[in-house]
């Protein structure tokens, strides 16, 4: 089905209003935005984290949708179980209905303690979408560090100090999305709320394959980065054009950038928007760290365009598992 | 109706009663001494013998997960597993009982580390007494048959709701093989019926949203049902263990055997496959004029405080031998357990604890004997000096 900005809202909400997120908050956002883009009805599958314990505080629920939230590091491995009775019970005829089945969870439990459960998920290839609201911390629990912390970002585990600029790590961050398409899934990709329709179509698409897939989405955090907020769609948005957040997609094995700037702002212009990163910008050694932050960025677009060049035409339709025998 | 006898290991027969109940969803992982189970019933998957789901995780923290999405989906759901394995589960075990998901796991009783070891013993589900699972221990193989599919009914009861630990002694009834008299297939099919679970995430009509986030003002509420519902159960177990006795002519306890204990004075109460050693222990000293008598307890969750204490109230000495420990607890868990649940009772007898068989080490009648003998020797010094003790230990 086409996207219509205009039908979208003829549509219905899969979460109500009355839940309790921050103001500002990225996430009741992506999860419209994820569930509308799916023509048959959904079952979600929920990580702990701000979305879970704002929105389905007893005795009251936001979800208009099946939800099923267990614990903070097995969305994937209890969606599995969902998809596989869903499987079970369609062989026994007691289920007849399309459902599609969307597991979300937080940065920190998709690249960290969750990891494990999700890379089984994938693996075995549930029909499943895992999409990460990506806020680059435990927002949850207080602004801790998360394996998504980018480098020189502020949390309250990784305090700017006399010695310390931030977060310290070699990379910008865990590459959640190469890590996920390694699996040889039918799809990987990231997104940005800001680019909701190109977010969408990513969720059309890998929901379309017969099989796991996974999209990491930018979720600005205004109590976690520190920005006032009304700015939360601006900074995603910035993010896309800085290159810090590039929009690209691995469709069967083949890498494609699905969103290119014309030209790309400079990265500042993204990290002044945010407390998190204030500190780089008062000291020498803060702006060297900018510096450094740049490299990274720039590598990661290179990373992506090569990755772009050298998968063209692989049409690696195996990842779409449809040929294996039923079971 | 003549039904088929078979030699089978304990695991084989869990996996045979497996076969026959066919559930929607099994997710799992192996772990030795379970993992017989888990490869016997991925035979019957590969073979299409059973329409189950098959999901090999990659952890049981993983399989125990699936195990309650699947369940909450409305799918018949079970698994196994032993040990570190059950460790692994211990998070997600307090979420399957108080998000009430019916899901059965038999679990290959198996010893903890450090040190590693992959022997029997009971520490592992002791270790997960408290999280909301209706325990049932089991004798030997066929018991551990039966047991699986007697589980499936307590489970699913809808006045019980609950998951169901079946606990199995690592080895001794793992990997010995026994005759195991098999129900017909039709037979098991009948007596688990289909599963009509009240609510189902598959169910598009009727939206749910399961595993919501309770705040001090509804938590306590919510804790205080789980001990409600696990409490009550105890009726549905005995109910469906005498609807299963009936039919398949059958003598499963549902909460506890007794061996010669209508007019014992001195008597021992165990667990699981020892509790065979003991009653030949008992035997003997019956023919040294000693009135010696056992309690096989079965039903461990929900504690059957009152049949206990009945069994025992008129014995002169008790002896708990158990195959776990507490440390840093004044005694074992079923000491502990047995001594609270009777704290207010006027009529005791003198009471001991003995742990003995951990990691594996053999149980033998010898052993037994001579815990009849101390709590004789303690009953007639009157006084108890050494509350626990461990038995077997060497130096």
């Amino acid at each position: 089905m086409a996207l219509k900005l205009t039908e979208l809202p003829s549509k219905e909400l899969p979460i109500t209003s009355g839940h309790r997120v921050c103001a500002g908050c990225p996430e009741p956002m992506i999860i419209k935005q994820a569930i509308l883009a799916s023509n048959e009805p959904v079952v979600v599958g929920e990580a702990t984290g701000c979305f879970e314990v704002s929105s389905c505080i007893f005795p009251y629920t936001s979800w208009n949708v099946n939800w099923y939230h267990n614990a903070f590091e097995n969305a994937a491995a209890i969606t599995s179980g969902m998809e596989a009775a869903y499987k079970a019970l369609s062989k026994r005829g007691k289920v007849t209905e399309p459902i599609n089945f969307i597991a979300f969870g937080g940065d920190g439990g998709t690249y960290d303690i969750g990891f494990q459960a999700l890379s089984g998920a994938m693996e075995r290839g549930h029909r499943m979408l895992y999409i990460c609201m990506d806020n680059q911390a435990y927002m949850n629990t207080g602004i801790q560090r998360s394996g998504a912390t980018p480098l020189g970002a502020w949390t309250t585990t990784c305090h700017v100090g006399k010695v310390r600029p931030g977060n310290v790590r070699a990379s910008l961050r865990k590459d959640i999305v190469a890590i996920m398409a390694a699996h040889d899934i039918a799809y990987a990709a990231q997104a940005s709320l800001s680019h909701w329709n190109d977010f969408m179509r990513k969720v059309q698409k890998a929901l379309s394959y017969d099989g796991p897939s996974f999209i990491t989405v930018l979720a600005p955090c205004p109590r976690g980065w520190r920005f006032p907020a009304s700015e939360t769609v601006n900074i995603a948005k910035l993010a896309v054009e800085t290159g810090f957040w590039p929009l690209y997609e691995v469709d069967n094995g083949q890498w494609n950038v699905t969103f290119k700037p014309r030209e790309l702002k400079p990265l500042e212009e993204f990290l002044k928007t945010q407390g998190r990163y204030a500190h780089l910008f008062k000291s020498e050694e803060g702006k060297q760290v900018i510096e450094h932050i740049k490299e990274l960025v720039q590598y990661k677009l290179n990373y992506i365009n090569h990755m772009a060049e050298a998968t063209k035409g692989c049409e690696m339709n195996i990842f779409g598992r449809c040929a294996l025998p039923e079971v | 109706m003549a039904r088929k006898s078979v030699g089978l290991t304990g695991d084989y027969a869990v996996a045979e009663a497996m076969r026959q109940i066919d559930p929607d969803v099994v997710a799992v992982y192996p772990i030795t001494p379970q993992t017989l189970i888990v490869e016997k019933f991925g035979e019957f998957v590969a073979d299409g013998i059973v329409h189950t789901e098959f999901v090999p995780v990659e952890s049981e923290h993983s399989a125990l997960s699936a195990c309650c999405g699947a369940s909450a989906a409305g799918a018949r759901t079970m698994t196994c597993t032993s040990s570190q394995g059950l460790a692994l589960m211990h998070e997600i075990l307090y979420i399957a009982a108080g998000n009430r998901h019916p899901i059965v796991m038999v679990d290959v009783n198996r010893a903890l580390s450090a040190p590693i070891n992959i022997h029997g013993d009971h520490s592992d589900t002791m270790g997960s007494r408290d999280a909301g699972w209706i325990h049932l221990y089991c004798f030997n193989g066929q018991e551990a048959y039966d047991s699986t599919i007697i589980a499936t009914r307590i489970a699913e009861n809808p006045n019980v709701y609950l998951p169901v630990i079946v606990g199995l002694d690592a080895f001794n009834i793992s990997h010995n093989t026994e005759r195991i008299e098999l129900l017909d297939d039709q037979e098991v099919k009948d007596f688990v019926g289909e599963f009509n679970p009240p609510y189902s995430l598959l169910d598009l009509k009727y939206p749910v949203s399961v595993g919501a986030y309770f705040l001090p003002d509804y938590y306590m509420e919510a804790r205080r049902k789980l001990q409600e519902v696990i409490q009550n159960s105890k009726k549905v177990i005995v109910e469906i263990h005498e609807e299963y006795n009936k039919k398949f002519g059958r003598n499963v306890p549902a909460i506890m055997e007794t061996y010669k204990m209508e007019d014992a004075e001195y008597a021992i109460l165990a667990m699981s496959s020892i509790t065979g050693v003991a009653m030949l222990a008992a035997d003997e000293l019956r023919s040294k004029g000693i009135k010696a008598g056992v309690i096989r307890l079965r039903l461990f969750r929900p504690f059957p405080a009152d049949e206990l204490y009945e069994a025992i109230s008129n014995l002169k000495g008790l002896a708990v031998v158990e195959r776990a420990d507490a440390y840093g607890a004044a005694c074992a868990p079923i000491f502990s357990e047995l001594s609270g649940a009777c704290a207010n009772k006027k009529k005791m007898p003198l009471m001991a604890n003995y742990v003995i068989g951990l990691g594996g080490r053999d149980v033998k009648i010898k052993d037994m004997k001579s815990i009849f003998e101390d709590i004789v020797a303690k009953v007639n010094k009157g006084e108890v000096k050494d509350l626990r003790q461990y038995i077997g230990v060497k130096g």
